[in-house]
């Protein structure tokens, strides 16, 4: 049985003045086994985030919805957690305490001790450690990235969806980010669901990528796996063969099928295969 | 780089510190060049700076003595006053907040209650001390309900507002955590607000300082206002340009330790 279900999901936003409601995307369907590292794709406005927010809970679907292990999901909730585009950290908060709240919320009766000395631990795994008592203001991106990070996953979540995660990282610093979540999924063997419009993330990443065409109206074009073994790093992965075939193949999309799809109003035809054609 | 920027920085404090200093030497030469010197302990005119000081020192060396309804110490006077302020600002305070983070987190109960709160913020306190005097009965308690009316809108205004811009993010991430109400609201919503909040107390207790004082003349009894009042039936002019000063140290005390919570609950994003 799959573990995260997206049945049939479509969503509405009401129109601006008198128009229709605008509808998102249409009939979003897929599954996502346990364990597993999916990433969707797509250009910016296909809906992808919003995607993310219904499964976490922050939007409700119009028409179809969310089973995570056997059960409908509506409402956002610790078996979900969030790593966000912006951080959201409170700033009001040290990164310790950031993360110190999520673990109390996610293990009420624990006692104090065992709660630092947990939270210690995740500092200590994202690298904080000596920052940890700085307010997220006084840490760079990377480092608030880091704190985000161990709160998701300190939580132990059923999935861990990643909004963008390291598109507000500067370039430099986001490799070894990516790395450091590579080591964390391969310690905890999370389920992870993933947006993002960058394609290297998504190969280095990813078991399966989705790819979204245009919104509005967007529809899941098709979902192709990475046949990359891993453990995966980012030097090896460029001298892979199928690197750059799949790069290419999603780049083509992107450019060129994305819209066609879209502007035909129907889903792409699907290709299981990597095709090889050059994109124009 | 950074050293000489500070340097420059506490230079430049020094000097306004140097001229505020001269401007008040300055002040106090005009004013005693300017009155008439007393003569046989009577003063003819506005009183000058050195009786008005002979008169503190007095009034400061024996703050809290007692001898009747109409001569208590400036110490107990000030006591008193800082009572009322303290009981109706506390309790409008916590009204307000309760309120503002209510309305904020409404945004159809905040547009409905606004209205309202926009006629009756304007209201001087004291246009309502006829009602409480003739529904309370007790002179006391309406003036300890003027200050209520008059720290009440301020903070429920900011309040409001603060917890209605808390960004969506922070309460996406207490939903996600599952918080319980009180979490929410003690973990999240009033150190998110906090700022907003502050800055509410802060205009807040600057006008309660205000009504306390007019309170106190209109009700008479005990306070620091009654005493300017009494002091001026009795021509007192130096008691009552003491009390003046003495007033206006009191509101600076407060503000700036309100000044000083607000820099505690500060942050930057």
């Amino acid at each position: 049985m799959p573990f995260l279900e997206i049945e049939k999901v479509t969503k509405y936003f009401p129109g601006s003045n008198g128009m229709g409601d605008l509808c998102v995307f249409r009939d979003i369907h897929f599954h996502i086994e346990k364990g597993e590292f999916v990433t969707m794709v797509g250009h910016s406005g296909c809906g992808k985030t919003t995607l993310l927010n219904v499964i976490a809970g922050f939007e409700t679907a119009n028409e179809g919805g969310i089973i995570l292990d056997g059960k409908e999901v509506t409402d956002p909730g610790l078996d979900r957690m969030v790593v966000f585009q912006n951080f959201s950290l409170m700033p009001w908060m040290t990164a310790y305490e950031n993360i110190r709240i999520a673990v109390k919320a996610a293990y009420p009766d624990w006692d104090r001790q065992r709660v630092n000395e947990y939270v210690q631990q995740y500092i200590d795994m994202v690298g904080l450690t000596g920052s940890e008592h700085k307010r997220p203001a006084a840490l760079s991106g990377g480092m608030r990235q880091r704190v985000g990070l161990a709160r998701a996953f300190a939580v132990q979540p059923k999935v861990l969806l990643l909004d963008e995660p390291f598109a507000q990282i500067d370039a430099l610093t986001r490799g070894s980010i990516q790395e450091e979540l590579i080591r964390m999924w391969t310690a905890t063997k999370n389920t992870v669901f993933m947006v993002t419009h960058d394609v290297d993330e998504a190969i280095l990443l990813s078991d399966k990528i989705a790819l979204m065409t245009n919104g509005p109206e967007a529809r899941l074009a098709e979902i192709i796996e990475v046949p990359i073994p891993r453990p995966r790093s980012r030097e090896t992965l460029i001298d892979h063969p199928e690197y750059s075939q799949i790069r290419r193949y999603i780049l083509n999309f992107l450019i060129e099928r994305s819209r066609k799809g879209q502007e035909q109003g129907q889903v792409v035809s699907k290709l299981s295969a990597v095709s090889d054609q050059p994109s124009a | 780089m950074n050293g000489t920027v500070q340097l420059a920085e506490a230079r430049e404090r020094q000097k306004a510190w140097l001229s505020s200093l001269l401007f008040l030497l300055l002040f106090l030469l005009f004013w005693q060049l300017s009155t008439k010197p007393s003569v046989g302990g009577r003063t003819e005119g506005l009183p000058g700076p050195l009786a008005v000081a002979e008169r503190a020192w007095e009034m400061v060396s024996n703050p809290f003595y007692d001898r009747g309804p109409n001569d208590k110490g400036i110490g107990i006077q000030l006591l008193y006053s800082l009572g009322r302020l303290g009981l109706g600002y506390i309790a409008a305070s916590v009204v307000a907040i309760f309120l503002g983070v209510v309305l904020g987190l409404y945004p159809t109960l905040y547009r409905a209650f606004n209205p309202y709160i926009q006629v009756l913020r304007p209201i001087s306190p004291l246009a309502w001390m006829p009602l409480f005097l003739y529904t309370i009965k007790n002179s006391v308690w309406a003036a300890i309900m003027v200050v209520f009316m008059s720290s009440i809108w301020p903070t429920l205004a900011n309040t409001a507002f603060g917890v209605s811009s808390i960004k969506r993010d922070y309460l996406h991430v207490s939903s996600l955590l599952q918080l319980s109400w009180f979490g929410r609201f003690y973990k999240v919503i009033l150190p998110a607000a906090a700022p907003a909040i502050v800055a509410g107390l802060r205009i807040s207790i600057g006008g309660a300082w205000i009504a306390v004082v007019a309170a106190e003349m209109l009700i008479g009894g005990t306070g620091i206002g009654y005493f300017v009042w009494n002091e001026w039936n009795n021509l007192q002019l130096t008691s009552v340009i003491f009390a003046i000063l003495t007033i206006g140290a009191v509101g600076f005390l407060l503000d700036a330790g309100l000044g000083r919570l607000a820099k505690k609950v500060s942050y930057t994003e």
